[in-house]
């Protein structure tokens, strides 16, 4: 149902997307430490102008022919997933005098139950922008925040062809909640 | 060792283009056995306007009462291609259908036999987290004794059940009211 090229969003076009090629990868565990595996990961992300496709967009900035910023894979047996992409842009969003949505990656997550189902945003590090993000900022305790910034990551990071970033996720177990499994 | 999970984000204003893949009109497709259904309605904020860009996510188990996924106790039948699970994007008026058939009975987590129900996420922009709700079944008697149901005050559990629709016997209708007098029940 996922086409094999999915997790790759540099190859969806004609041609390559602009911007900056990244490596983001990482793993899915539940609460105990213990692997999500075969598990539907979906991404959706601005193109690295800071424009998404999408009809209500109205940034003043370039789409991208090449790049949907759209992207799905599944965890493997270890919980592993990975996406090569391009960095996306920051982008105005009208919240408030000057707002403007520090460069982020969106990630929906199933997980093995009804309970475990996540819907959060990846961020990267050293972001200006990060403290003056109320959706960012909306996660009370601190350490949960900084847990939703990436990690630029030598050992994924890519000789000649994109950076690497980490982000690890973790979904609630799947006895969480007693209402479904 | 348990750990803090990672916290949940809003979807945004731009997430159907990463939702899309998954909207579906029949949630049954594959199913070879059940009644059919069409189920119709809305999605209105507390001012009973109509929200124009949210989605709904459907699970539900298939005639016999079992889920599409490995860890279900029951096992589909051979050659099941039923999947049970579908994205219904809302349009711009706010109304949303789709097809599906009607589920058979589910164990609950206290081993009793749930009524038939669908299991229903909503996402739209501005929540921090999905609202989680469900879909009974007008007239089942098993809605008397449903373990989840039964948990809510009775003057609110007819938001959480489908209504006959008018003439025509085979579409139910079911509202989401977000907040307001007929707010529907969502679950923690």
């Amino acid at each position: 149902m996922v086409p094999a090229k999915a997790f790759d969003l540099t190859r969806q076009g004609q041609g390559e997307p602009l911007g900056e090629r990244i490596v983001v990868s990482g793993r899915v565990l539940d609460q105990d430490g213990q692997a999500v595996r075969e598990s539907l990961v979906e991404i959706w992300q601005a193109n690295s102008a800071g424009r998404y496709l999408h009809k209500m967009d109205q940034h003043d900035a370039p789409l991208d022919p090449n790049f949907t910023g759209v992207g799905q894979t599944f965890t493997d047996e270890e919980g592993r997933y990975r996406f090569i992409t391009i960095r996306p842009g920051a982008y105005p969003w009208r919240n408030h005098q000057n707002a403007w949505r520090p460069q982020h990656i969106h990630f929906s997550l199933f997980g093995p139950a009804f309970a475990t189902r996540l819907v959060t945003q990846m961020y990267f590090p050293g972001d200006p922008l990060l403290e003056f993000d109320p959706i960012f900022n909306s996660v009370a305790d601190d350490q949960a925040k900084k847990s939703l910034i990436s990690k630029f990551d030598w050992a994924t990071t890519t000789p000649e062809i994109a950076l690497g970033f980490l982000f690890d996720i973790i979904l609630c177990g799947r006895n969480a909640t007693p209402m479904e499994r | 060792m348990s750990v803090p999970t990672t916290p949940s984000q809003t979807v945004g204003p731009y997430f159907s283009i990463g939702f899309s893949w998954l909207d579906r009109s029949d949630l049954a497709e594959g199913a070879t056995e059940g009644t059919r259904v069409t189920l119709w309605g809305r999605v209105l904020d507390g001012a009973d306007q109509p929200v124009p860009d949210a989605v709904l996510e459907i699970w539900q188990a298939d005639a016999q009462g079992r889920y599409a996924h490995p860890d279900d106790v029951g096992e589909l039948a051979t050659g099941s291609k039923f999947f049970g699970f579908g994205r219904v994007p809302v349009k711009d008026t706010g109304e949303f259908s789709f097809t599906t058939i009607k589920p058979g009975r589910v164990a609950g987590p206290d081993g009793r036999l749930q009524a038939p129900h669908l299991v229903v996420s909503v996402f739209m922009r501005g929540l921090l987290r999905r609202l989680v709700t469900r879909i009974y079944f007008p007239e089942d008697p098993a809605n008397e004794t449903d373990s989840a149901l039964t948990l809510v005050p009775s003057h609110r559990r007819r938001t959480l059940i489908a209504q006959a629709g008018a003439g025509d016997k085979e579409t139910l209708v079911w509202d989401v009211h977000l907040q307001g007098k007929e707010e529907t029940v969502f679950f923690e």
